[in-house]
């Protein structure tokens, strides 16, 4: 505590230490990247709930790697564990109850579900899309950084990717209207076009961004994409301070091919952003490192950013638990439990910069359980 | 039965093949900006090829026609009738209302309904990409560039997406038609059905069905995410993709970019009525008149229409040329990195298919 005090100015010295002045210097501690990790000032007395989805694939394998990690770094979160998924449905708890629990918790750490090409009752929409709709989750937030010490095509990759995911392409309208021609619908609203732009901007403005860019392709869909492109326009004349740019789609994945680092904050509809998320996910690695979280404006759901089950890898103990773990971190950081999400972004890191202990996807030969012994040895 | 055989077989060849030594018109729409030059590149390399073609230059600066609009002149599209193939250099889109694009316009004219974009990586250019060759082949006339679009109340907009039965068959038939023409191993189906189930599941359907017609080529079916996260990990799982329009758009810029970009990769516009091969890259008014154009992207779609019209040998010679001498790097263009000129460069292919 004594070197603590030293980083803070006089005047909260002069303040007695109540609550809400730890409040503060707990923050602005976690705020400095520099400073190495601090012990908590004092352990939470009540362990957070939060919501558990295993999702399909090895979903189940990777929350396992999670709660190991958790155990390991004794970190005070309890767990309400929900088996949600689309293909198994025999299995599946109602999704209403697990909506419940994650309104109620308010936060949600969920494994990948796997959305197949049809369903059994001709319904179009698929349980993710159910589950973000109930929920609101329009924010989709992917923070794309190359890894430290993972050598690959691309170096010092640094971009947020911020999607749109209750409209657009994913809106589950569609007819055939005679035998053989099929309408699907592409919603785009003036209202949650802009809600998406003004979240990507406070975003830009609170993670000291400098740019934010819209991907769109208004030069075709006119009047969608138009919408959601002058949207954007109007909602950066209210933050001078961030750069707005604009890019059509097919010219921003050509360039985020070549020149990836050329990006900061990008603010895209529904389908580009999961095309983005996916393309970027693959230049730092795969969809196995990359964390991401879907916000409303009540809870917040983590979850590995670019989504696949790898259903062909279960039970073969290959798959790596990197995005479930950042993805975990992060959501340890938003529950104001810092320390722990530190701890383990750290002990990740660390395994990775050395490079000894790396699951195939990385090229290297461990096991799932061999990374995680190895992440669990560097919590310190 | 052997009727309806060899019906197919006249269908899926260019539609008035001739022997290969008769001299055969194509038409030339040179362009805008760099355009002119690197079509007369083309066309110089040609002749020193000695290719069978005569070329019927045609200017397609919009006129106003009689409806008072602004149109491709009555002129190219006679040309382009009569031909049945043409040669594109970039087009300018007028900035501003009153123009309609005139490559939609000559998409609609002359019922260009797949378009087809190899890229491969260039010995002697590397990027960060070394083993990239695919071919994407994009459904052309509908998807979401349907333009179907209204806005319902104030601030809702609703877009629709036309997927057909007739167009979904037409494009996966010929993706499965021009792997096993070329010799590719396999064909992926891009697609989106667990979002979109109805349109983009039956897109996938008539790819399944055209894949039962074509048992000596392999075919596989991906989500476009999937695809997009392993194209950029390892290019050399994907040979030949077919899709609905947007995923096209987007996945052939995609793949452009891993091989160092649009001046490189060359384009061909599959059509009911005709074919036109294009390059797809900018009118670079900045460089134009310069000499300092790169022709490789419109030589190597010149290269893509010999073999559409069965004069594949020639195409093979220019192609080889074209390589070696970007390989052995003496004259490079400015954005390959070197500094010889766009007729240096042409001389030097010129010598080596002479």
């Amino acid at each position: 505590m004594a070197h603590l005090t030293r980083a803070i100015p006089n005047i909260f010295l002069k303040v007695p230490l109540n609550t809400t002045v730890t409040g503060v210097l707990k923050r602005t501690l976690s705020c400095s990247p520099t400073l190495s990790i601090q012990a908590p000032v004092s352990r939470p007395e009540n362990h957070t709930k939060c919501t558990l989805i295993p999702g399909d694939g090895v979903g189940p394998e990777l929350v396992h790697c999670v709660l190991e990690v958790f155990k390991a770094a004794q970190v005070p979160v309890e767990f309400e564990t929900f088996f949600l998924s689309e293909v198994n449905q025999a299995m599946s708890a109602p999704l209403e109850e697990v909506e419940e629990s994650i309104n109620r918790n308010g936060i949600c750490l969920k494994g990948v579900l796997a959305t197949p090409d049809y369903s059994h009752t001709g319904e179009l929409e698929t349980l993710n899309m159910k589950l973000r709709r109930n929920l609101d989750l329009y924010a989709n937030v992917v923070h794309v950084k190359s890894l430290p010490g993972v050598k690959l095509r691309h170096q010092n990759i640094d971009c947020v990717i911020i999607r749109e995911m209750t409209e657009g392409e994913y809106s589950a309208l569609e007819h055939e209207s005679v035998k053989g021609v099929v309408e699907c619908l592409k919603i785009v609203t003036k209202r949650k076009s802009q809600r998406i732009a003004k979240f990507a901007f406070d975003y830009a403005t609170k993670n000291n961004r400098k740019k934010v860019t819209a991907v769109h392709k208004a030069n075709i869909m006119k009047l969608g994409d138009g919408l959601f492109l002058n949207s954007c326009k109007e909602i950066a004349k209210l933050y001078p301070k961030i750069e707005f740019e604009q890019i059509i789609v097919d010219n921003c994945t050509m360039q985020i091919v070549s020149n990836p680092q050329q990006f900061d904050v990008m603010v895209t509809p529904n389908l580009y952003g999961n095309i983005l998320d996916n393309l970027s996910s693959g230049l730092v690695g795969g969809a196995g490192v990359v964390a991401g979280a879907s916000y409303s404006s009540e809870c917040v759901v983590f979850e590995p950013g670019a989504r696949h089950t790898y259903a062909e890898a279960v039970g073969k103990n290959v798959a790596n638990p990197t995005a479930m773990l950042l993805a975990s971190a992060k959501m340890l950081s938003h529950i104001n439990l810092q320390y722990y999400g530190d701890l383990i972004r750290n002990a990740v890191n660390r395994v990775l910069k050395a490079g000894k202990v790396r699951t195939k996807d990385l090229g290297g030969q461990a096991t799932t359980q061999e990374y995680i012994f190895a992440i669990i040895s560097n919590l310190r | 039965m052997a009727n309806h055989l060899l019906r197919k077989i006249n269908l899926s060849l260019p539609l008035c093949r001739r022997y290969s030594t008769e001299v055969r018109k194509a038409t030339l729409i040179p362009g805008d900006g760099i355009g002119p030059e690197i079509s007369a590149a083309v066309q110089k390399i040609f002749e020193a090829a000695h290719v069978p073609i005569e070329w019927e230059s045609v200017d397609v600066t919009p006129v106003r026609g009689p409806d008072g609009k602004f149109g491709i002149p009555q002129s190219a599209i006679d040309s382009m009738n009569k031909n049945k193939v043409g040669l594109k250099g970039p087009l300018m889109t007028p900035v501003g209302k009153g123009h309609r694009s005139l490559n939609l316009a000559l998409r609609k004219e002359f019922n260009l309904y797949a378009n087809v974009r190899p890229c491969r990586s260039l010995e002697g250019y590397p990027t960060l990409y070394t083993d990239v060759d695919v071919v994407t082949v994009r459904e052309n006339t509908e998807g979401e560039y349907s333009g179907i679009e209204h806005e319902i109340v104030d601030g809702v907009v609703q877009s629709i997406k036309l997927i057909t039965e007739d167009a979904s068959k037409r494009v996966a038939e010929f993706a499965f038609e021009f792997a096993k023409k070329e010799g590719r191993e396999k064909v992926t189906a891009v697609h989106k059905a667990n979002i979109m189930r109805m349109s983009d599941g039956l897109f996938l359907r008539c790819c399944r069905e055209a894949a039962e017609k074509y048992p000596e080529v392999k075919f596989e079916e991906k989500y476009l995410d999937t695809v997009c996260l392993n194209m950029v990990q390892d290019p050399s799982r994907f040979d030949v993709l077919v899709m609905p329009n947007l995923y096209g758009d987007i996945l052939s810029d995609m793949c452009a970019g891993l091989v160092g970009g649009l001046g490189l990769t060359p384009s061909g516009n599959i059509g009911i009525n005709g074919a036109l091969f294009e390059s797809v890259h900018g009118t670079a008014p900045d460089i134009a008149g310069k000499d300092a154009a790169n022709p490789t992207a419109l030589l190597l779609s010149a290269v893509m229409m010999l073999r559409y019209l069965e004069l594949g040998s020639y195409g093979d010679k220019i192609e080889k040329a074209c390589f070696e001498v970007i390989k052995e790097g003496k004259f490079r263009t400015g954005d390959l990195g070197g500094k010889a000129k766009c007729s240096e460069f042409t001389n030097a292919i010129c010598e080596k298919v002479a």
